[in-house]
């Protein structure tokens, strides 16, 4: 009933090839994006927008970025992270070299040097997969880490290596506040999830999905399979290099390589994965699982057991609860957030009865 | 040959040869296939037929001979060519994209058919829309036709295995081939959902005019629905004609049977 289809007839394709079919959704999603754009800039804090908000959209964008490779075209990766310094390096250089570049024509700019890099890393998908595409992706996360420390032209010979990102400032409008940048973090993925959204829904996506599924009866088709590979490449890398950018420039302030070591891939894959595969809206799920639960078990065990044990012993307690939340979770729904989405919305469907 | 005979051919396969490593699957094999025809292959198991439909499309090279397709030599071109050529085919097991609804699965069998960029797509400019709508109704038609509209957005690996191979005869016609290549369309059926294929088969060949070539075990169907049978054993012809014909061939009868 909540979800009721009644009355709500496809009277042309174009209406039933729509991602949000039912007005409900419509309504809904509307909903959720004033909430986004106009309740929380007014009411969250600074520490909301800083340490929760803003690293919570950017990890969704990564994630929505991985989950187009691994997700939609099959083709594993643990590059992420890789693919993320991309982007926000040649951001900046870009801003550096180029007088009066506007920060959102760098931030697509970045993308594309990221989308150039996935490529180049992608060829070898073109003859191995699983397993073996994931151990040729990590040689991605080590060359670009250790190019960026080795070659000082990428951070402007700063001796750190680390590099302090410009003001942002958009048609002339300073957003360097913490509602500002929260709010240039969200146009940003919004934007770029609705395309997304477009994208599994085109041609390409339908060639990705057949590919993930079977490459060799893809091929048999007609679906040209290397280049879906290289194009799910490129587009995933193009999403993890504005990550980046926006990591570097909206979230830290600065820009250095470590920021996107191996453990950022991984964070990104738990995303996926704890989020769903295949799916657009589990890219929120897995984030908001891995960003906010380790806040909360941190205050609740600071808060609980605070001069009961000390604070080395909670620390080391809270990480064993979240692996522990984790695997629970990963045999109660091995399809991760996404498919428990999924089944809720059956039931709205027609409740008061049962699904 | 005259011009008249070559293009009432469709497909010519001469004296084709394929081995791997040092086990030959097909050994000088040539027979020719008229347009709008049912042509069976047939013969026991390991006989190379399903290696000769892999030639045919274009999955694997022979080491000798070659497949003229349409006026075109194939025996040298990757499936994508040949799928682009008008070659459609199914799989002995079932090949299709488990994670997919049937819409979907049948929309990528069009794939060859789109023309827009995915960019295009993407920004829903007013021709990939146009032909959003095309391939849809395309897709539809194909539902329908094989009587598959209720289970349109099923994922199809919900699906009975006699469906399955429905979707994807579905997912073969919906290019529009001119060639039809099916392997063992009806293994695992039982006696109804092999006459309801046989029918599908028939329809295809008859209303689309597609040229149907099929590798069946089951001989009452392959006798009944089929205009031409060659014989396949040892990866060697050792019949080739009618179905009344080969029926009694003596070489045939020894293939299947035995003979001293």
């Amino acid at each position: 009933m909540l979800l009721s289809e009644t009355g709500q007839f496809s009277t042309c394709y174009a209406h039933d090839r729509r991602a949000f079919r039912l007005r409900q959704e419509r309504v809904g999603l509307g909903l959720v994006l004033a909430f986004a754009f106009l309740v929380v800039p007014a009411w969250a804090s600074d520490y909301w927008f800083s340490a929760i908000l803003i690293p919570f959209l950017i990890l969704s964008l990564a994630g929505l970025g991985l989950n187009l490779l691994t997700g939609y075209a099959g083709q594993l990766s643990l590059g992420s992270a890789a693919f993320m310094a991309v982007g926000a390096f040649a951001a900046y250089n870009f801003q550096l070299r180029i007088e009066g570049l506007p920060f959102l024509v760098s931030l697509a700019l970045g993308g594309l040097v990221a989308a150039l890099a996935g490529v180049v890393f992608g060829l070898p998908s073109l003859r191995i997969k699983g397993f073996y595409l994931i151990v040729s992706t990590l040689a991605a996360q080590f060359l670009v880490q250790w190019g960026l420390t080795k070659f000082g032209w990428f951070s402007n010979f700063n001796p750190s290596g680390v590099i302090t990102a410009p003001p942002l400032t958009i048609l002339g409008q300073d957003l360097s506040s913490p509602a500002g940048r929260y709010l240039l973090t969200l146009l940003v993925v919004t934007a770029l999830f609705f395309l997304a959204g477009r994208i599994v829904r085109s041609d390409l996506g339908r060639n990705w999905m057949a590919v993930r599924d079977m490459d060799s009866a893809a091929a048999v088709i007609g679906i040209p399979v290397a280049r879906s590979k290289l194009l799910a490449f490129a587009v995933s890398s193009f999403y993890c290099g504005v990550a980046g950018s926006l990591w570097a420039f909206t979230y830290l302030g600065t820009v250095e390589p470590h920021g996107f070591d191996l453990n950022r891939s991984f964070q990104v894959l738990f995303i996926i994965i704890i989020g769903g595969m295949g799916s657009i809206l589990g890219n929120f799920l897995g984030a908001a699982f891995i960003v906010l639960l380790p806040l909360l078990l941190s205050n609740l065990g600071g808060s609980l057991l605070a001069g009961v044990i000390d604070q080395g012993h909670i620390e080391n307690l809270q990480k064993i609860l979240f692996g522990l939340l984790i695997i629970l979770f990963l045999i109660r729904e091995p399809d991760g957030l996404a498919s428990l989405w999924r089944s809720l919305r059956a039931r709205a469907r027609v409740w008061p009865l049962r699904a | 040959m005259s011009a008249l005979s070559a293009s009432a051919l469709l497909l010519a396969v001469e004296h084709v040869s394929l081995s791997f490593g040092g086990v030959k699957a097909v050994t000088d094999i040539s027979f020719s296939v008229p347009r709008g025809e049912i042509c069976a292959l047939i013969g026991p198991n390991g006989a190379g037929k399903s290696s000769l439909l892999n030639v045919i499309n274009g999955v694997y090279r022979p080491q000798g001979g070659r497949v003229v397709y349409d006026g075109l030599v194939t025996s040298r071109s990757a499936p994508r060519q040949a799928a682009l050529g008008g070659i459609a085919r199914t799989f002995q097991n079932v090949a299709l994209f488990k994670g997919m609804s049937v819409l979907d699965n049948v929309l990528t069998g069009r794939n060859v058919r789109v023309g827009a960029g995915w960019i295009e797509q993407v920004l829903g400019l007013p021709r990939a829309r146009a032909e959003a709508d095309l391939h849809r109704h395309r897709a539809e038609e194909i539902l329908a036709f094989l009587h598959i509209q209720a289970h349109r957005d099923t994922p199809v690996g919900k699906l009975p295995y006699g469906l399955q191979k429905r979707v994807e005869l579905a997912r073969a016609i919906a290019s529009e081939p001119q060639l039809l290549l099916l392997d063992e369309p009806m293994a695992g059926m039982n006696l109804e959902e092999k006459m309801d294929m046989s029918c599908f088969i028939l329809d295809i060949n008859r209303d689309l005019g597609t040229t149907v070539v099929l590798i069946e075990h089951d001989l009452g169907v392959v006798m009944d629905i089929s205009d031409h049978v060659v014989v396949l054993d040892y990866g060697r012809k050792i019949a080739d004609g009618p179905p009344a014909r080969v029926r009694d061939d003596p070489q045939v009868i020894a293939a299947y049977i035995g003979a001293h």
